[in-house]
């Protein structure tokens, strides 16, 4: 370390610590609370036990995002289980006197999508949630990761964790992208770089000319999937478009705390000259549109490469899990992904779900079709992404098309709620996952960005969208 | 909490990389809103093959479970380990771990056990019989033959785990601080309002 030279992780690590006690991990504070139904309803039921109270109502909010059918929200839920969990969160959110975004509301959608979007994600903060993808709010150089089940109830009980600080790691990507290649082409290529479990231990620090470039939309598509290379969290050094975006939204400052905060937030970023425990770059000029193949996130190609070749892979453990991969997937050894026909499309998703996706995948489908083989799926982010592609004219562009236009909700992301592949069936997906099953039992799914499924529901093959532009 | 006592066991190994939590625990599982039957779907899809380790009787009523590299990778589900010691594990042995798997394990007496890839190879070559013995307080892992393996393990959990201390508890006692804490601190942010 430089003397007292300081990334942007560990800028906002120090101003949290409440307490440290040798031998125990440091006591941190939790600026922001984000709570949805899968992962809080045994969180609440340990409060009730034990006779605890909600400390901090004011720093927690609530919506319901994962259970939800993405149809018609007057009808109720038809599985009860999930109808369930969906009531029982409204039950909790009540009885705790915590805010809730629920079914109903106006504001209601994917937690990583309406925290930043109503202002409640600011940089500097730290930023909890029971769910693995709550890195998108590093994008506002938030400090920001996923926790357990037991963890929620310690935040709700405590507003405080015990945490260890994470390992710094830059990942630096220069230069400036092609026409084709997007924000999801960089986190895709950075998994397949260092591997699915390349960060673990890590805080990724995203910097560099392509990076700035970025919008906000583009930041958070990058910071969500830091996850996916193993990361405890992502981050973006705030800068004006950091504070463009926040001005005026429901939650951000206003009047003289606004001026204030940015004053606080321009001392974020990491100081000239500070040291990173790791390093790594991607070279944003030559980046190609990325294509995953196997059933992780690190196992990824540029469109036009090839699937590995498992006889190649000296070590044992990884061979099988090539292998293994190509057998799930239905793919040969050597081959290219290119041209590869899939049945569903999936546009959505805490990855690619925000406005500015829709409008990149509304741009090349307007007065195309849909290849009449696919199922093409589109799922706004929230209630408010929704409002903003209708006053776009959006939804008429993907239905004059022959996409499905739904309700906001993780949907087929995770596919707890209906909306999932058939057994064997092939999907270009815009979320971050391709685990075996991830997207339905027995389904087999490519992760690309939104240009890449757009073109490919176009077409009905995988595509490099390059030679639609 | 129970405190973690030492014990013998056979090996369930799954020489398999970065298995997943959506693996462990299917998704579509994560809709109950409480913490029991999970075991009934660990591994639910794998087990769909008769042939798949936890349907045979070396799956049964062995407490350590040996797992190829970075295991618990994926979600932060706490599903994941609520499913594992349900089903009987009390320990997985792997050469690492996911961050967020980890933590949760930890904190339902689950113990994640880092070796090295030789001592990783070794194990997986053990005969389907052979036994190890798990000691916390040592933090050794006992081989067959006598070979004993030290792993790590973060000495505030060690201890936690231990005495049966929980977690939440501890941090209820530093309410001063946390008090004193929020003096301080600069927030504009309010949910409520």
């Amino acid at each position: 370390m430089s003397g007292n030279l300081k990334t942007l992780s560990q800028k906002v690590w120090d101003s949290h610590v409440v307490r440290e006690e040798p031998g125990a991990p440091s006591l941190l504070y939790i600026d922001l609370h984000l709570v949805h139904e899968v992962t809080s309803p045994q969180a609440f039921q340990g409060l009730r036990e034990r006779g605890l109270k909600v400390r901090r109502p004011d720093l927690t909010v609530a919506t319901t995002d994962h259970s939800i059918p993405t149809t018609d929200r007057s009808l109720p839920i038809l599985d009860p289980i999930a109808a369930k969990q969906v009531a029982q969160l409204d039950t909790n959110c009540k009885e705790f006197g915590i805010p809730h975004y629920g079914v109903h509301s106006t504001h209601q959608g994917i937690v990583h999508v309406i925290g930043p979007e109503l202002g409640f994600t600011q940089p500097g903060m730290t930023v909890v949630c029971g769910d693995s993808h709550t890195a998108t709010h590093g994008a506002f150089g938030a400090l920001a990761f996923g926790i357990g089940t037991s963890e929620v109830e310690n935040v709700l009980a405590t507003q405080c964790l015990l945490q260890r600080p994470s390992k710094t790691f830059q990942v630096k990507v220069q230069g400036s992208l092609r026409p084709g290649v997007s924000a999801k082409d960089i986190i895709l290529a950075l998994c397949a770089q260092i591997g699915i479990g390349g960060a673990t231990g890590t805080v990724l620090e995203y910097t560099g000319a392509a990076m700035r470039a970025l919008d906000m939309e583009g930041r958070m598509t990058v910071c969500n999937m830091s996850i996916e290379a193993g990361a405890r969290a992502g981050m973006v050094a705030p800068d004006d478009k950091t504070f463009h975006y926040l001005h005026g939204r429901e939650f951000a400052p206003k009047g003289k705390d606004w001026d204030d905060a940015v004053a606080r937030w321009k001392k974020l970023p990491t100081d000239e000259g500070a040291r990173f425990d790791r390093e790594v770059f991607i070279d944003g000029d030559n980046l190609e549109p990325m294509i995953t193949w196997g059933t992780n996130p690190g196992m990824g190609v540029s469109i036009s490469g090839a699937v590995p070749d498992p006889s190649t892979i000296a070590d044992p453990l990884e061979r099988d899990a090539v292998a293994k991969a190509l057998v799930y997937m239905g793919l040969e050894a050597g081959k290219p992904v290119l041209g590869h026909a899939v049945n569903v499309v999936f546009i959505g998703s805490c990855t690619n779900s925000r406005i500015s996706d829709l409008r990149i995948a509304a741009q090349l489908l307007k007065g195309r079709k849909v290849n009449p083989s696919v199922r093409v799926m589109v799922v706004p982010g929230s209630m408010e992404v929704k409002r903003q592609a209708i006053a776009e004219g959006l939804p008429e562009i993907f239905r004059a098309a022959g996409c499905d236009w739904r309700e906001p909700g993780c949907s087929m992301c995770i596919a707890m709620n209906g909306d999932q592949l058939q057994p064997g069936e092939y999907s270009v997906s815009t979320s971050n996952r391709n685990f075996e099953g991830r997207q339905g039992k027995g389904g087999r799914t490519f992760l690309a960005s939104p240009l890449t499924a757009a073109a490919t529901a176009i077409t009905g093959v995988v595509t490099d969208v390059r030679t639609l532009l | 909490m129970k405190p973690y006592l030492p014990f013998e066991s056979r090996l369930v190994p799954l020489p398999i990389n970065n298995i997943d939590t959506d693996q462990i625990i299917p998704a579509r599982f994560l809709k109950t809103t409480s913490k029991e039957g999970l075991d009934q779907n660990l591994f639910c899809d794998w087990r769909q093959d008769p042939n798949f380790i936890l349907n045979t009787p070396r799956g049964k009523n062995a407490q350590i479970l040996l797992a190829g590299d970075n295991f618990g990778c994926g979600s932060s589900r706490e599903h994941a380990p609520w499913a594992l010691t349900q089903f009987g594990f009390r320990a997985v042995v792997s050469t690492s771990f996911a961050d967020i798997f980890k933590q949760n394990a930890l904190k339902n007496s689950l113990v994640p056990i880092v070796v090295s890839h030789e001592i990783h190879t070794k194990l997986f070559a053990l005969p389907e019989d052979a036994t190890v013995m798990v000691d916390l307080a040592s933090q050794t892992l006992t081989l067959p033959d006598g070979q004993k393996v030290e792993f790590a393990v973060d000495s505030f959990s060690k201890t936690c785990l231990l005495d049966g201390i929980d977690e939440l508890g501890w941090i209820l006692k530093q309410e001063p601080a946390i008090a004193a804490y929020e003096k301080t601190r600069t927030s504009t942010l309010n949910t409520l309002a």
